[in-house]
């Protein structure tokens, strides 16, 4: 499959009045088309701003994209101007975000904020865009369509509201969807419906999906492949299955030790990962996870261990990636 | 809708009854009647008690309170003001070109602030921190601390002195002669539109600033419209509504309010026509004045409820 987008050492920092802060430092990704790729971390970790830098939606001036090249279909975003990226926002990559009860505008209807899309970058007519609209709310279960589009959000709830996220993100076909915590904000038995919807219609319209997640289990049934990162960096990448079969690096088998599972014998209690994430002001020298990891020998301290292929498609950036896979087949 | 526009038209009944009520009595408290005051104004403090008292008579002074208010509510009633104790002639005629003078100054004055300070707010949101926004917070923070009788009498020695030009002493109203109208007013309109602007410009700059920074403005940027979209369609209906608040309470108080304004300007609008009755003890004339501009209060508030309703979907109201 060709490749959709390639970020390529991708780094975005921001000013705070500690210092700066490297959110995402020298990440390179990618995506194929048609395939749903997860990042995954601990709040803070990056996740949700490589997506706005991917958008050019960093809030300016105190985020910065610092270097870096983000190639879609060949073409470095980051090199376009303002005017290039507007017409690529939405069109060719939409994006859902994590609160569907602030991210709808609250004074136009439903309608208005479906069709507006539309119109700009397809150059529909109003009587194309509605019909459009009214075909999409359709295609995301909104029941009465037609009614629903002179409604205003205040009459959706929170899982109708992020549909209508979905439906405004797949108006105008585009090849990408960038979907930050899309569920985070829904009661957990919406959560898997919006999620099934979104793996459903990205299947049936063949639309390429990053997922940014903190939850595991939505990476395990809804992702192709993984990257985890941590303090601004990918740490693992592998293909889903792969991961939770075969995890490389301490931090990820920390993550899957952490969550509960049904598939074994229930453990009296859970092992959570000690300490916190460090700050991204002061990082260590080192492995930003060496305090925290229980693997650690001296050479973590001193230099960061690179993203170091371990196999067909399974990258680790781990010093000790070997000892690690050792001693858990021990 | 049309219910809750017939209620809210009902509910101004009682507010209004309640301020007749409240102006009636404290006009009473201050010491002295008109007839007093004229005929100390006249210097013959030693005219007799008869005849002051048959001059009270006349007025109906004499009656009791219950009596007064209540022959003034069924005049209100018949929307007969009655006539000025002063001047014994009608108030409608009294207030009429006054009252349009005053409102045609609080329409300039509105109308200019207005044109500039949305304008104005946004830039200075979209900008925020760069210079535009300094010149903008600048321009803004010495309209307030101008007071505008200080920017008028400016304005006046200005004109004074370059054009040789003196404000007339006589009202051409609009329909007479409009250019000369415009050219009386329109320096009183810009001297007391200044600090409205003022106001206006600050309350726009900041709601615009905190609307920007909302979730659904990432949102419309993210599905890639442009910008100037953005700002109209997708912050301005949300940031607008407490700058319209301020800029129609500005509105209703330049109605009456703009008493020292108009006496540098040497207009007679209804700042000074307030002032005198006050002075006068004139009590019917005080009245109607004091309703008049409670009404126009009511009815600015009520026309803002509804631009709200019309504006947010999320109210509704029953």
């Amino acid at each position: 499959m060709a490749t959709l987008l390639e970020v390529r050492n991708l780094k975005t920092s921001f000013l705070s009045a500690a210092g700066t802060v490297r959110a995402v430092d020298g990440v390179s990704w990618d995506v194929e088309a048609g395939e749903t790729v997860a990042l995954v971390g601990e709040s803070g970790c990056g996740k949700s701003v490589s997506a706005l830098s991917i958008m050019r939606l960093v809030a300016e001036p105190a985020g910065r994209i610092e270097g870096g090249e983000i190639l879609y279909k060949g073409r470095d975003l980051l090199k376009l101007s303002e005017e290039e990226m507007r017409a690529v926002r939405g069109r060719d990559i939409a994006m859902i975000f994590q609160e569907p009860m602030t991210s709808l505008n609250p004074v136009l209807s439903i309608g208005r904020q479906l069709t507006e899309g539309l119109e700009i970058h397809m150059k529909m007519n109003p009587a194309q865009a509605r019909a459009r609209a009214i075909e999409l709310l359709a295609m995301v279960g909104i029941p009465d369509p037609e009614r629903r589009l002179a409604q205003y959000p205040h009459h959706f709830s929170g899982g109708m509201r992020q549909r209508m996220m979905i439906a405004m993100a797949l108006a105008c076909n585009p090849s990408l969807i960038l979907a930050d915590e899309p569920t985070t904000a829904l009661d957990v038995t919406i959560q898997a419906q919006i999620l099934e919807l979104m793996r459903d219609l990205a299947r049936r319209l063949g639309v390429a999906m990053l997922i940014i997640t903190h939850n595991l289990g939505v990476v395990a049934r809804y992702a192709d492949r993984v990257n985890v990162m941590y303090a601004g960096r990918i740490i693992e990448r592998a293909r889903a299955g792969e991961l939770y079969a075969n995890p490389r690096h301490p931090y990820t088998l920390g993550l899957l030790r952490s969550v509960p599972r049904l598939d074994e014998p229930r453990r009296a209690r859970l092992d959570p990962i000690e300490g916190q994430p460090p700050d991204l002001t002061r990082l260590p020298p080192g492995c930003s996870f060496a305090p925290r990891c229980t693997y650690r020998v001296e050479r973590c301290t001193e230099s960061a261990p690179p993203l170091a292929a371990l196999g067909a498609e399974h990258c680790s950036a781990c010093w000790e990636a070997q000892r690690l896979v050792r001693e858990r087949a021990a | 809708m049309a219910l809750y526009i017939l209620k809210r038209l009902l509910a101004m009944v009682p507010t209004l009854l309640g301020v007749a009520v409240l102006i009636f009595l404290l006009l009473r408290v201050i010491p002295g009647d008109v007839v007093e005051a004229r005929y100390l104004t006249q210097g013959s403090q030693f005219q007799s008690q008869e005849l002051m008292d048959l001059e009270r008579k006349k007025l109906g002074l004499d009656q009791p309170l219950w009596k007064q208010f209540g022959s003034w509510m069924s005049g209100l009633g018949r929307l007969d003001f009655g006539l000025s104790m002063w001047t014994a002639s009608p108030i409608t005629e009294e207030i009429k070109l006054r009252f349009a003078l005053s409102l045609q100054v609080a329409i300039m004055a509105s109308t200019i602030a207005t044109l500039l300070a949305i304008p104005l707010g946004i830039l200075a949101a979209v900008k925020q921190d760069s210079w535009v926004d300094y010149a903008v917070r600048v321009f803004s923070i010495a309209g307030l601390a101008t007071p505008s009788f200080w920017l008028g009498t400016l304005m006046i020695l200005a004109m004074l002195i370059i054009f040789k030009w003196v404000p007339p002493m006589v009202f051409t109203p609009l329909w007479v002669n409009p250019w000369d109208n415009l050219a009386q007013l329109i320096w009183p309109a810009l001297a007391v539109g200044y600090r409205y602007c003022a106001v206006g410009t600050r309350m726009m700059r900041s709601t615009m600033l905190e609307v920007l920074r909302e979730d659904y403005i990432r949102t419309a940027r993210a599905k890639g419209l442009w910008l100037k979209l953005i700002l109209t369609r997708h912050a301005l209906k949300n940031a607008i509504l407490p700058v319209l608040t301020v800029i129609s309470m500005e509105f209703a108080f330049l109605l009456g309010g703009l008493v020292v304004t108009e006496q540098v300007f040497n207009l007679n609008g209804l700042g000074m026509l307030f002032v005198e009755a006050i002075s006068h003890r004139d009590y019917t004339l005080t009245q109607a004045l004091v309703m008049l501009v409670a009404t126009f209060f009511l009815i600015v508030n009520f026309v803002v409820d509804i631009a709200y309703a019309w504006l947010d979907p999320r109210i509704r109201y029953r």
